[in-house]
């Protein structure tokens, strides 16, 4: 009996390094790429027009891709659990592929297909390429627990083996003897739709910025490789006004579609580091825009509320203020500030803002001025942002509005500063904000600060041709500093009113610190030994300490660092209380050789 | 309660487990047996004590399903010890993700707890409904005298926005039958000179505490007063506005106790504001009398509007710059703040600060904890600070971005570098990059 098989295209919108879609041909006698789209739905879903532009367009090059290996996409209106039954029987399928999807809604919607095909007798197989590791390693690895830190996140990632290598482009010949039956109305039956179709309104719209597809996002990756060859400097680029616009060399949204594959891209920057740095073997930090990615979907990935502030273990309850006015006047970029709505236009225009950008606008919407839900950001980031991936827009607002993964919050971004030192000009603001032009640089972040004369010159009455700022800013970070720290006081459940309070915010950063540190028993094998012999020789390297919580095991303590002819030793346990709850630490202590 | 109990092991018995429903077999037999040995041991006997001192480690709710168990269990809910500490949460359904605290239960404690309250905090959402909530509450509690009472803003200062009056008269009528307030914590609210006049004539004897950061109502007279009068207070936190040679010199007169905290936050209300001055020997008072006392300083300026600060030497041992702050000011702080124990720095100009750490590692020797936003720093000078502060520095926090990779050092090798130095590991903080 002929093989017939489904490649079910969700995420991973591409033909090279696409695992799944190579089992889907391989050995097979026919292959129907498909992908799910509910036009009853698009319109009325959260998602922005220049979103589903750059979805289209991937679908468009896809189709494109595949016509030119003789087959064609098959875009299915509906929903996938109501057709894929009737797929099945229509084209006597045995056999369906599709990328892993580790985010809990997506592992939940397949473990449902699954079950519909296996009812129906097919054979589904399933591949990881959407990440670089599997993430279920990485969560064993720490002890059943996702890593909290970045750092501790970075110590497991060095402890397993690099990512596996990127499979092979599907060719004519990969595709073999295999083939695409497609009808005379493929296109009516089966095409790409429209924005219009979709019900969205496209008159006015300007040309996409980010224009989608695996074609694109190819010539990008080299242009990106090209430059960072270029300047030779594998560091981390530094901001200037040029950063906060659209580059050419961008690829976070392919990242996000799949148009480009996480695990080419790795290993591309790692050959071309050792072709430029002469076979010296990369640090981490060279795949810091990957592993960030890499650590929110980890994160994510067995916590379905990992998008809410209640009922999600991992995020701090922080008493935000609910105001829709306030929140309206951020999205739609009448905040007052300049620097916040610069952004937001350029967010709400283009479908992508710098990362510094999007810590600044998160920043002010939340701890820094508004003190408004970071979910209620994630939802309009959700709207707009083209890379905007369900795990690392919460895991990232949670983070910038520093209700979870624990970082320093004694530091806010200032609306007027933090641009005014990346931008001095403000060309970046008379770009987005064209009302502003004829401000003078002095002035351009705080025009409501320009004496009358000025805002006449600019033709720009600050409260009538531009509303003024919405808060004060340094009222409202002091009222939110405060804020915070009561937040962590209380965690930390630290002697409140009436009791003497010597230190200010760097002892709350300790203390969650503390509090903090990656959960779950540690692998490392030194700590077992440490703790049955009360002493060891330490082979160089990190190791930690450990923090006994009553009979659970938990890791505490970021660590011991060893150079290599060091001995360690415990030198003796202390109790002490926190939570109140008694805890033992061990300590870890270098002593002299 | 013991037939409550049993109630409770058959539902349990009833399990699928089998190990555990031998465990707890074994278990019920082995309680049969003492509780025949000893029929005296009943729940309902426990001495109140023990059952205070259980009850004090549940929360509030669990306490209430206990107290329905059996009249003495109810009993004890109503101990009074039990009510001594409150915080009542008031939040709007439309101003707050967060639950209030049940109207039912505030009444309860209004009329059955209300004297025994001495502990009270009450956090308030952002709308003006549950400033006037609380002060509905503060204005019936006539009968309790507090020892501390907190009005906590949890968004935005809700107080404020409500009249001043019926904020002033809820206030007044707790100084008024308190008698023996000791802590007051009354930041971002309409307090006034008049009613700290009625604060001072009725706790003037117990008041230790005072926090009444940002409240515009108060004038440096109506600070100085209290001073004047309060002769125990130890802490004080109030905006820069207040503060005065006069208020130093009160505190620092031979019957006030040690001063041991003093917060002061500076804000500009508008650009280019003048700020007074503090002279010297005002703050040598202070040193004298209260020669450890912590001096926290909180500034929200602009670059320009620190004109009068740090000029002279000044006693302050927690310095936090919540906005940018230039080269000069940071290197007149390493200059004349010798006492500085923390300092957080959120933001500098375009720069990198290296002879300005490098001064204050030399000259602030009681530096133990420092934290730095956007400053940036060259990965040589960093080190070189962590060289010279040590090991004391049990704090220290930089984000990645703003170190400027030299000739020395890289990226990579500062935490290793500044490890070493440290005597434990360190890492810079990191931002995602998305």
């Amino acid at each position: 009996m002929a093989l017939n098989s489904i490649h079910w295209f969700r995420k991973g919108l591409r033909l090279h390094d696409n695992p799944a879609l190579r089992e889907a041909v391989q050995g097979a006698a026919t292959v129907r790429c498909v992908y799910f789209l509910d036009p009853w739905f698009a319109g009325s879903s959260n998602v922005g027009v220049n979103r589903w532009r750059f979805l289209l367009q991937c679908l468009e090059d896809l189709d494109a891709n595949l016509r030119k290996l003789n087959s064609r996409l098959f875009v299915i209106r509906g929903q996938p659990a109501n057709v894929f039954p009737r797929l099945f029987k229509e084209w006597k399928i045995s056999r369906l592929t599709f990328e892993y999807d580790s985010e809990p809604f997506g592992k939940e919607r397949d473990a449902a297909i699954k079950k519909l095909a296996m009812e129906a007798g097919v054979e589904v197989i399933v591949k990881i390429s959407h990440t670089l590791y599997d993430l279920d390693k990485i969560i064993e690895l720490n002890g059943g627990q996702p890593p909290l830190t970045y750092k501790r996140f970075q110590t497991l990632i060095s402890r397993l083996d690099p990512p596996e290598m990127p499979v092979e482009m599907l060719t004519d010949t990969l595709m073999g003897r295999c083939v695409t039956p497609v009808s005379e109305d493929h296109g009516d039956k089966y095409g790409v739709p429209s924005l219009e179709e979709l019900g969205f309104d496209t008159e006015g719209l300007p040309s996409a910025v980010w224009p989608g597809g695996e074609t694109e996002a190819l010539t990008r990756i080299e242009r990106h490789l090209e430059r960072k060859a270029w300047v030779a400097n594998f560091e981390r680029p530094r901001m200037n006004a040029n950063s906060l616009l659209a580059s050419p060399t961008g690829l976070s949204p392919y990242l996000r579609f799949g148009c480009l594959s996480c695990r080419l891209f790795y290993f591309k920057l790692t050959d071309l580091y050792r072709k430029v740095k002469k076979n010296s073997s990369p640090p981490l930090s060279l795949y810091g825009q990957l592993l960030w990615r890499e650590f929110f979907y980890t994160a994510a990935t067995n916590n379905p509320r990992f998008d809410k502030m209640e009922g999600n273990p991992i995020c701090v309850r922080i008493p935000w203020d609910k105001n829709p006015e306030a929140l309206a006047k951020w999205a739609e970029a009448k905040t007052g500030f300049p620097w916040i709505d610069a952004i937001m236009t350029q967010l709400r225009q283009e479908g992508w803002i710098h990362h510094l950008a999007r810590h600044a606008v998160a920043c002010f919407l939340t701890r820094g001025d508004l003190w408004i839900s970071w979910e209620e950001g994630m939802k309009v980031f959700e709207e707009l942002l083209l890379d905007a991936d369900w795990s690392v827009n919460a895991g990232s607002w949670m983070w910038l509005s520093c209700s979870s993964f624990f970082q320093q919050f004694f530091h806010c971004y200032c609306p007027v500063g933090f641009g005014r030192r990346t931008d001095p000009n403000g060309d970046f603001i008379r770009r987005y904000l064209p009302v502003l032009r004829g401000f003078p640089a002095k002035f351009i972040y705080d025009p409501w600060n320009a004496p009358e004369s000025v805002q006449a010159a600019a033709k720009c009455i600050i409260g009538v041709h531009y509303p003024k700022p919405m808060v004060h800013h340094a009222e409202a970070s002091r009222l939110n500093i405060e804020r915070m720290k009561q937040i962590y006081q209380q965690l930390s459940r630290y002697r409140g009113l009436g009791t003497r309070s010597e230190n200010i915010n760097l002892y709350f950063i300790f203390m969650m610190r503390k509090l903090s540190g990656p959960h779950g028993s540690h692998s490392c094998d030194s700590f077992q030994n440490l703790h049955e012999k009360n002493s060891f020789k330490a082979k160089p390297g990190f190791y930690s300490a450990g923090v006994f919580f009553s009979s659970k095991q938990e890791v505490l303590c970021d660590g011991i660092t060893c150079s290599s002819l060091m001995s360690v030793t415990c030198s003796s346990s202390v109790q002490f209380y926190l939570y109140n709850s008694p805890l033992k630490l061990l300590y870890i202590v270098k002593t002299p050789q | 309660m013991k037939r409550g109990l049993q109630g409770n092991k058959q539902e349990d018995g009833g399990g699928t487990s089998g190990g555990c429903q031998k465990t707890l077999k074994r278990s019920r037999k082995q309680r049969r047996e003492k509780d025949l040995e000893d029929e005296e041991s009943r729940w309902e006997c426990l001495p109140q004590e023990i059952l205070l001192h259980i009850f004090q480690y549940l929360p509030l709710l669990d306490r209430a399903f206990a107290s329905q168990v059996c009249r003495g269990w109810n009993e004890a809910f109503h101990m009074p010890e039990l009510w001594r500490c409150f915080e009542f949460e008031l939040n709007q359904p439309a101003s707050s993700y967060l639950k209030a605290t049940h109207p039912d239960l505030i009444k309860q404690i209004i009329k059955r707890h209300s004297d025994h309250l001495q502990y009270v905090s009450f956090k308030v959402d952002s709308s003006r409904e549950s400033a006037e909530a609380a002060c509905d509450i503060l204005s019936q509690l006539v009968n309790c005298s507090l020892k501390t009472l907190g009005l906590i803003s949890t968004a935005r200062p809700s107080f404020m926005e409500m009249p001043k009056s019926h904020f002033i008269s809820a206030l007044t009528v707790v100084f008024v039958n308190s008698k023996s307030l000791s802590s007051l914590k009354i930041d971002d609210t309409p307090v006034d000179d008049p009613s700290l006049k009625v604060l001072v004539a009725n706790n003037s004897d117990t008041l230790k505490l005072l926090k009444m950061s940002s409240c515009p109502h108060v004038s440096p007279a109506g600070i100085l007063c209290v001073a004047d009068q309060c002769h125990g207070l130890r802490e004080l936190a109030l905006n820069y506005h207040l503060l005065s040679d006069e208020l130093l010199i009160a505190l620092s007169s031979e019957k006030h106790v040690h001063l041991e905290h003093l917060r002061i936050d500076v804000v500009s209300e508008n650009p280019g504001q003048q700020f007074h001055t503090i002279k010297k020997s005002s703050w040598d008072a202070m040193m004298r009398h209260s020669p450890k006392f912590n001096l926290v300083m909180y500034f929200f300026l602009y670059e320009d509007e620190f004109g009068p600060f740090f000029r002279d030497e000044i006693p302050v041992t927690h310095l936090y710059f919540g906005r940018s702050v230039s080269k000069d000011v940071l290197g007149r702080v390493g200059l004349n703040c010798p006492r500085l124990v923390e300092l957080v720095v959120c933001a500098n100009g375009l720069r990198p600060l290296d002879e300005e750490l490098i001064r204050i590692a030399q000259r602030c020797t009681q530096l133990s904890a420092i934290g730095l936003g956007e400053c940036e720093v060259s990965c040589s000078a960093f080190v070189e600070f962590v060289k010279m502060c040590g090991d004391r520095l049990t704090q220290l926090s930089i984000m990645e971005e703003v170190l400027v990779p030299d000739h020395r050092y890289g990226l990579d090798d500062i935490h290793w570098e500044v490890s070493k130095h440290l005597g434990r590991v360190w890492f810079p903080d990191m931002m995602p990059t998305w």
